[in-house]
């Protein structure tokens, strides 16, 4: 055999061994890891053989390098590893990702609801695809956007995670642009040329003028579409309520087309809506592990009995997905509860639990968590596009939150990469904050300009109920909603009439003036 | 002043109710100058304040002078794993780890009764939140468990170095207190960079997860003020005490008499 033959030669063997999953000694801390069926996989290249434990293992390390996997002992050791790693990978059959459990299905009920729900129907046609096939089948004309909807409930997570682990960054944004999620409630999300954003008026003491102010200058720079939606300042059932009530009451007033959410637990939401708060999404962020949901306080059931409760107030008026979900690389890892697993194999499993549940919105809040778990911007800008793109593969209507935090290496200059990146792979929602600048959650984020920016250069639009509300209204030009009317339109003018003495004197008071 | 091809926003007037970045105005659609180097400059200050370190000496001085807290002995000051703050910001799991040298210190100061709370105090991500805001919430805090009906016996108050929250359940452990209350530098923000937050555990040892804990956030006197937080506080470690847990299960369900609740949904988008 030539040595270049032999450069080529992958030998993938399905020993079907039994062994502890014991991926290094620096997780042996994590919990007693059960025995699972675990397949070896292997690659000679040149004189040396490399092997890879687990499907688990070979996945971790054919993940680009990012400091969570660093943190958690999973990484490639070399770059070299990384690479063959990800050559070892492209040759797995998909059909091995239904026969190894990367969580033990007895321990993990994700694991079951991922296996449990798997559609063989729906696989079939893609089921000879090794990982790689997956990928040229992926990039193909053969795969366009009707073709990838059909095949979604025949796709597991780890399939999607795998593929998109040997996908450069323009293949993830080429496959998400060619899926197609739209989801509805008082308005239509994810339609071709939208994009759209949460207005998230936050308020470090949940002050109902200063919330109000927030949405007022949303509002006015055409923002909150996908949803206005408050991060309370405490879990306060009471203020919880007062908050829905507020923004029940704002939508109402000025008829605008779009929902609310307060974004808190789901047990909070399940006892609001029993105490008849107008409540319109529920709102949880989740995990790609039941350990990770655990840690977040709740389970699949309190999703189910919550969506439930909210489609039984049937307040949406042009579609009924009810469900509003925030999800992040390296959840899992912070929680102790990854398995061994890399964090973007955890948070593509996430997505599994998500669209169980029929969202109208699900948000990868990508660079929130820190920099343990991505670094900087180059990490932040490959994890969004990655959550993107396995999110919409997964049939999820994907927004992100393009962010950082102040300890990590990152500033505005990255955030407009990875937003223009997302924009061109038709990212279905952005967030909307006044200057980009979170003053409860104390983070970065995409301002109302910055939306505003990106609907200007590639010719995006808002959804199409708001955006009409938008030119009734008269904050956009009639017949040209890319233009915002350089007058402050009568409706809201008004408004600020109403300001009394009192709010004015209680403000300077609070600010020693 | 006027600016060239700005566009201003009439509702400037609004940034008198908030900190957040209203009425910007706009060139074209993107954001005025000043008001782009504003910002860099916000964050710049923002990114510097991350690896301000605690003045140690001071804080401990600012806490002993405190009457309530000087019966409870010395100020006992402790490391997290974390040797540095680069450590710190890259390993999150040493962060939440005493170092073993300080485990036989605590065994010593353990008491033969259990503690009922511990207070512990960590410089998290900014050492300017818990210089400036531990020892008046302290106070509060203090205050606040004096006027309770039951007593609560007080564990040394404790100081950790490049801790993060959990570290507060391996102090709390090793004193055998049945709660901890973690007062935290919270992340800085452009805006606020001195946030205090505060985090119950009940039953408190190395390996609980967050659900698991409270948390009060935004403690700082242009945010959640310090009344407030010990008045939200006290209810949640009275509940505490009561049900024998924290976290999710424990509800904060205490009425504010403060003008954000009693205002409920009005405001002047909202005129009644």
């Amino acid at each position: 055999m030539s040595t270049a033959q032999s450069l080529l030669m992958w030998k993938i063997q399905n020993d079907a061994y039994w062994h502890f999953l014991c991926i290094s000694s620096l997780i042996n801390s994590f919990k007693a890891l059960p025995l699972v069926c675990n397949m070896r996989y292997s690659y000679t290249l040149g004189s040396t053989r490399y092997h890879f434990t687990n499907l688990a293992e070979l996945m971790a390390k054919a993940t680009p390098a990012r400091a969570g996997d660093r943190l958690a002992g999973v990484i490639a050791h070399t770059a070299q590893e990384r690479v063959i790693a990800q050559m070892a990978l492209a040759d797995v059959p998909l059909k091995n990702f239904l026969n190894e459990a990367l969580v033990p299905y007895e321990e993990d009920e994700v694991t079951r609801l991922i296996i449990d729900t798997h559609s063989a129907d729906a696989f079939a046609p893609i089921s000879h695809f090794t990982v790689g096939d997956f990928r040229n089948w992926l990039l193909s004309d053969a795969a366009d956007g009707a073709t990838l909807a059909q095949i979604r409930p025949g796709l597991t997570p780890e399939m999607v995670a795998a593929v998109s682990k040997i996908m450069r960054n323009q293949d993830l944004i080429l496959v998400a642009k060619k899926c197609q999620v739209t989801t509805a409630f008082r308005n239509t999300i994810g339609l071709p040329g939208r994009f759209s954003t949460r207005l998230q008026p936050n308020h470090p003491t949940d002050d109902s003028t200063g919330i109000a102010a927030s949405i007022l200058d949303g509002l006015m720079y055409g923002s909150g579409d996908a949803v206005i939606g408050i991060n309370p300042a405490t879990d306060n059932l009471a203020q919880c309520q007062n908050l829905l009530h507020m923004l029940d009451e704002i939508i109402q007033r000025y008829q605008i087309p779009t929902q609310s959410c307060v974004l808190t637990h789901v047990t909070n939401a399940i006892e609001a809506i029993e105490l008849g708060a107008p409540l319109d999404l529920v709102f949880q962020s989740i995990g790609g592990t039941e350990a990770t949901n655990t840690s977040f306080g709740f389970n699949l059931a309190h999703l189910a009995q919550a969506e439930a409760a909210a489609q039984s107030l049937a307040r949406g008026t042009v579609g009924n997905n009810v469900m509003y979900f925030e999800t992040g690389q390296g959840s899992s890892l912070s929680a102790n509860a990854h398995w061994g697993l890399d964090q973007q194999t955890c948070e593509v499993r996430t997505y599994a639990v998500a669209r169980q549940y029929n969202p109208l919105l699900v948000n990868t809040v990508v660079g929130f968590i820190g920099p343990e778990y991505l670094f900087d911007g180059k990490e932040i800008i490959r994890a969004g596009l990655e959550d993107h793109c396995c999110g919409k593969l997964l049939g999820l209507p994907m927004g992100v939150d393009v962010c950082y935090t102040n300890h990590a290496q990152a500033d505005q200059n990255d955030m407009d990469t990875l937003l223009t990146l997302l924009a061109v792979a038709g990212c279905t929602y952005i967030m909307g904050i006044p200057g980009a600048d979170d003053i409860m959650l104390n983070y970065q984020t995409t301002s109302f300009h910055d939306a505003l920016y990106a609907r200007q250069v590639l010719g995006l639009r808002a959804a199409p109920e708001f955006e009409a509300w938008l030119e009734k209204m008269q904050i956009v030009e009639t017949d040209q909603p890319a233009k915002l009317v350089d007058a402050m339109p009568d409706t809201f003018a008004r408004t600020l009439e109403h300001l009394s003495d009192s709010d004015s004197s209680d403000a300077r008071a609070e600010t020693g003036q | 002043m006027k600016r060239p091809h700005v566009v201003a926003n009439p509702w400037q007037q609004l940034r008198r109710f908030t900190d957040a970045r209203i009425g910007l105005g706009r060139a074209g659609t993107s954001l005025p100058t000043h008001e782009l180097l504003a910002f860099q400059l916000d964050h710049a200050r923002a990114q510097d304040a991350v690896h301000l370190p605690l003045d140690l000496a001071r804080l401990c001085a600012d806490l002993s002078a405190l009457p309530a807290l000087a019966p409870l002995g010395e100020i006992v000051q402790l490391r997290s794993r974390a040797a540095d703050r680069n450590q710190y910001l890259q390993r999150p799991d040493f962060g939440r780890r005493l170092h073993e040298d300080e485990i036989p210190r605590l065994h010593h100061l353990s008491s033969n009764t259990e503690y009922d709370l511990a207070i512990v105090v960590a410089d998290g991500l900014s050492s300017q939140a818990v210089q400036q805001n531990t020892a008046p919430m302290c106070e509060a805090l203090l205050s606040a468990l004096h006027n309770d009906d039951q007593p609560w016996q007080l564990a040394p108050t404790c100081v950790v170095q490049q801790g993060r929250v959990a570290v507060g359940d391996e102090v709390a452990e090793q004193l055998k207190a049945k709660a901890v209350v973690v007062l935290i530098g919270e992340r800085p923000g452009l805006s606020s960079p001195d946030s205090l937050g505060i985090y119950l555990t009940w039953q408190p040892k190395v390996g609980r997860h967050d659900g698991e804990r409270n948390c009060i956030s935004n403690v700082r006197p242009q945010g959640l003020s310090f009344s407030e937080a010990a008045r939200r506080l006290l209810y949640l470690l009275k509940e505490s005490r009561r049900l024998q847990l924290s976290g999710v299960d424990l509800k904060d369900r205490t009425t504010s008499d403060t003008s954000t609740i009693q205002n409920g949904a009005k405001n002047f988008l909202l005129p009644s």
